[in-house]
């Protein structure tokens, strides 16, 4: 029996074509699902009533369990109930090393850079355990809505580098769900509170879960959510909180064996449900009674204040970071979203407002309000609102490129710019009668071509053979709203063209990701001394060039074999130096060169100039001013 | 000439409504197509047409297009629970046959 949504005015759809989307938040420890269903977003239960689903899946010898089910197991199998793998998500196994002393999962040896933890049914991958969690996502969502899902938009940390985003867009294939699009989870925050049809400026969102903290910096222009600067702590969330509580309990009440395990958990548990009651009231009676511990006591409010401010104050110290990165200041910011169940704690919302000098936005259940701004960004994206309302909410996340002499990139769409979006740049031949050029397409932000991502390569051949650098080779990079990359390449004196086209972020086979991986290694420093190095030899490989040409024309007319002998040998000092790693010998030795050759370049330059006007009168060219300018132009 | 709704229908269009922000109420209607001829049309109402009928039921306002209005006559307005899944249905006493899915239908 088919149950029928109300649709928006104009939006209805024929039988059996629903356009259902969902959101997915996919978190650290809890995952969500949420839709829109007759105008009215809500995350969804399953059958037992509860929404959050617990990021933890368990391998037992006959079946998966992901979720509560799964969490049962933490204790008595922690080997084969894997938890917070979205910590693993996208990284290498050298990421992963330097890691495992807080990891109990014993990860099998590989030849592959792609980590994979050993459970009772075989080894696992972090994209292949985040499946399984998408998948009980997924068989909520259509029990729920009662058909088939058309796709969903995924939160994703703004953090996240294009190998996590990729490796979370392959966890939804291999839970057969179409990524319509993934999203950053402040942008989703902020898109549940409508943000981002409201007034442009810069919004701050602070998220406080149970084990990470993230602060991040959007600016909000023309629609389009710009992140600029994220900060945090991966250590730092309400389990602290717990502690420092229980900590202050076991000191009050003078426990013992506070280190038995049963003894822990019960204080544990007390730390919690008095943080979670004195959201509500002044103060909070305590009672723990067990075999081993017997203490009545009472907390209140202020004392619960003075034991968290310490780590409340962790937290703004990673906001003015993240302000002072974004090159904002705390005038500038005109939002701040409150996402994480730990912002329910009063200290933190009145901290953040003190900070900040701005009350949060707290309406929305901080545990849901990123899956809600996902699934009302998905429920745009399959088409159930006017076009009128669309909202382009993507941006590139890696600037697109293309290689240029030295192994160097020259971008030409940078990061962060809104998609759909098309830009040309003008390039030029490097040797005299070039007929082809290679177009070698690149993504990623490094310097060089090596640290980039190469994403295609296509050749553009028979344009007319000129003399160096007066060939004129249009670039053109065009993406449209999906993210599809198309390059094309026209030389404009002839009309030879040749295109591609490629898509950024999809597709990638093993081997891909590999290499990115490595390419993702933090941003080497000497990046910029390695562009200026390679720079430096172009320009010499340039001068050699020339040179070389040069003499083959004309150095026997021009040149005294001595003349000749004292260049040759500064051309070799060049030669000999270039190719080291030294900057400032290569620039000295192309100054000793151009000093040696200052009179055959004269001399060459007079010769040219009478070959050229021989015949004609001065006047010709006075009279004549406008085909200079029409030189320049072809 | 008549449309109703049940209580938990009317309940429901009232929260929607309300949750919307905007919109005068709600349209019934059919459309061609579907796998068994007709197919139902629900949707919020910005502005109503002037040919459109316009009935109260419950406290709720029912724009229903004159076409449509020959095929849902008589039609009660519900609202049901199907396992996890939930949503409205029309009792449409002029269905003669709907296809397995109850969404389309002929009269």
């Amino acid at each position: 029996m088919a149950l029928i949504q109300i649709a928006e005015p104009g939006q209805s759809t024929t039988a059996h074509q629903h356009r259902l989307a969902v959101g997915i938040d996919l978190g650290t420890t809890n995952s969500l699902v949420a839709s829109v269903r007759s105008g009215d977003v809500s995350t969804l239960a399953n059958a037992e009533g509860q929404h959050l689903l617990p990021s933890v899946v368990h391998y037992s010898s006959t079946d998966i369990l992901v979720g509560s089910s799964a969490q049962q197991h933490m204790i008595t199998d922690p080997m084969n109930t894997i938890v917070s793998v979205k910590r693993y998500m996208g990284r290498g196994a050298e990421d992963i090393a330097a890691d495992t002393a807080h990891s109990s999962y014993d990860f099998s040896q590989t030849q592959s850079s792609i980590p994979r933890i050993k459970t009772r049914s075989g080894d696992v991958s972090a994209v292949e355990v985040s499946a399984e969690i998408l998948k009980t996502l997924k068989h909520r969502a259509v029990e729920t809505l009662g058909d088939e899902i058309e796709g969903a938009v995924i939160t994703v940390p703004a953090y996240f580098d294009d190998a996590q985003r990729q490796a979370t867009k392959d966890a939804a294939r291999l839970a057969d769900i179409k990524v319509l699009r993934l999203l950053n989870e402040p942008t989703a925050a902020a898109v549940a509170y409508g943000l981002d049809t409201g007034n442009e400026g810069i919004i701050a969102v602070f998220d406080l879960g149970g084990g990470t903290f993230d602060i991040s910096i959007l600016r909000l222009q023309k629609g389009v959510f710009e992140v600029l600067a994220t900060g945090g702590d991966s250590a730092l969330g309400g389990d602290d909180f717990d502690y420092v509580i229980a900590q202050w309990i076991i000191e009050q009440s003078k426990i013992q064996d506070f280190d038995a395990p049963e003894v822990k958990r019960l204080i544990m548990q007390h730390a919690r449900s008095a943080k979670e009651a004195l959201a509500g009231s002044e103060d909070i009676e305590i009672n723990i009674e067990s075999a081993g511990a017997k203490w009545q006591g009472t907390l209140s409010r202020s004392q619960l204040q003075e034991l968290l401010t310490p780590l409340v104050k962790k937290t703004l110290m990673s906001c003015r970071r993240a302000l002072r990165d974004a090159d904002v200041d705390k005038e500038d910011i005109h939002e701040v979203v409150m996402v994480g169940g730990s912002t329910r704690t009063l200290l933190v919302r009145e901290m953040v407002a003190e900070f900040f000098e701005c009350e949060p936005l707290t309406d929305i259940d901080p545990d849901t309000v990123v899956a809600i701004g996902a699934a009302l960004q998905a429920d745009v994206l399959v088409g159930n609102k006017p076009d009128d309302e669309m909202l382009l909410l993507d941006v590139i996340p890696l600037s697109l490129g293309i290689e240029t002499m030295g192994g160097l990139v020259e971008k030409i769409i940078h990061r962060n710019t809104a998609i759909p979006v098309a830009k040309a740049q003008d390039f030029t031949t490097y040797k005299d009668g070039q007929t082809a050029m290679a177009v070698h397409v690149l993504q990623g932000d490094r310097e060089l071509v090596t640290d980039n991502r190469s994403l295609a390569r296509f050749e553009l051949r028979g344009f007319p053979a000129h003399v160096a650098g007066a060939a004129r080779i249009r670039v053109t990079f065009q993406v449209d709203a999906d993210g599809l990359l198309i390059v094309s390449a026209r030389e404009e004196n002839s009309g030879v063209e040749a295109s591609i086209d490629v898509k950024p972020s999809y597709g990638l086979s093993d081997a891909e990701v590999e290499s990115m991986l490595r390419d993702s290694i933090k941003h080497a420093e000497d990046d910029m001394h390695s562009r200026s190095l390679r720079e430096q030899q172009v320009d010499a490989d340039r001068v050699l060039e020339a040179l070389d040409s040069a003499l083959a024309a004309d150095a026997d007319q021009l040149l005294s074999a001595d003349e000749k002998s004292k260049i040759m040998i500064a051309r070799q000092t060049l030669v000999d130096v270039k190719d080291e790693a030294n900057i400032k010998d290569i620039e000295q030795a192309i100054k000793n060169l151009e000093a040696e050759c200052e009179d055959y370049v004269a001399r060459r330059m007079n010769t040219n100039i009478k070959n050229a006007m021989q015949g004609h009168s001065i006047e010709e060219y006075a009279s004549d001013p406008a085909s200079d300018a029409e030189e320049e132009e072809s | 000439m008549a449309i109703t709704l049940t209580e938990p229908a009317a309940e429901r269009v009232k929260s929607f409504l309300e949750n919307r922000g905007k919109g005068v109420g709600l349209r019934l209607g059919v459309k061609t197509m579907g796998c068994s001829g007709m197919s139902y049309v629900l949707e919020f109402v910005d502005e109503i047409n002037p040919e459109d009928e316009v009935f109260e039921h419950s406290g709720v306002t029912v724009i229903v297009d004159p076409k449509s209005l020959v095929y849902l006559d008589g039609t009660e307005l519900d609202y049901a629970k199907d396992g996890l899944n939930e949503g409205f249905q029309f009792n449409n006493p002029k269905e003669k046959a709907a296809c397995g899915c109850g969404e389309s239908f002929t009269v």
